[in-house]
């Protein structure tokens, strides 16, 4: 992070290992209402996997996988997720996310099922851009990264 | 149920917490810090809080470790004595 030195060790393992880490993050998101984790559990994941090539790899390379102007509007779709779930039941005659009202067609217990997944996949998007953005927000000043 | 190893659990927590409040090097703080946070999953993980322990292993050992290395290398230690 500090010195321009790369370590091949380093980059290469966390090349390696990152994809892996994105990949059961989003198991964790997918399988969220019926096993522990979920869509804060997964973001996390899925941001220190982000996090773990920044470290390793540099500012100006991780740029390829994950751009600094990212984290905000990734955060902001996450939140806009959650909320238009929410809305929509809202909208359809439910209360605020009540998922049974949400109009897909299917019955009461399916439809909850699918709310639930996109209340998930909003939280994880949310968590995932803040996180990343909070990173980069730090590392703001610095010249050679 | 699992009280053996709870004891030892809790054994390493508090040596892992002594030794994180007494080290002089804050990078060896930091990695102490999480492995304390592990451990403490572990624990909660024991006692049946599965949720609970899965999120302090990815939060306490993987991205509060990574801000307080980056905030360690963004300041420096001036002790002029």
């Amino acid at each position: 992070m500090t010195r321009k030195d790369n370590n091949p060790i380093v980059s290469l393992l966390s090349r390696i290992v990152s994809p892996f880490i994105m990949l059961f993050a989003l198991y964790v998101i997918f399988h969220g209402h019926y096993s522990p984790g979920g869509g804060f559990q997964g973001g996390t994941m899925l941001a220190a996997a982000v996090l773990l090539i920044r470290l390793a790899a540099g500012r100006e390379i991780s740029q390829l996988q994950f751009k600094k102007s990212w984290g905000t509007p990734v955060g902001s779709v996450g939140v806009f997720i959650y909320f238009f779930t929410g809305f929509l039941a809202l909208l359809m005659g439910g209360n605020y996310l009540d998922y049974s009202f949400l109009p897909l067609g299917l019955e009461a217990p399916v439809t909850r099922g699918w709310g639930i997944l996109s209340i998930e996949i909003g939280v994880g998007l949310a968590v995932m851009g803040i996180l990343v953005a909070i990173y980069d927000d730090l590392l703001e000043g610095e010249p050679n990264d | 149920m699992h009280w053996q190893l709870e004891i030892v659990f809790f054994i390493v927590l508090i040596t892992t917490a002594f030794i994180a409040l007494d080290v002089k090097n804050l990078l060896v703080a930091v990695v102490t810090l999480s492995v304390f946070s592990f451990i403490s999953a572990l624990l909660y993980i024991v006692m049946g809080a599965v949720d609970v322990g899965f999120t302090e292993a990815v939060v306490g050992g993987g991205v509060s470790g990574i801000l307080f290395i980056v905030l360690i290398f963004k300041t420096s230690r001036r002790s002029s004595d």
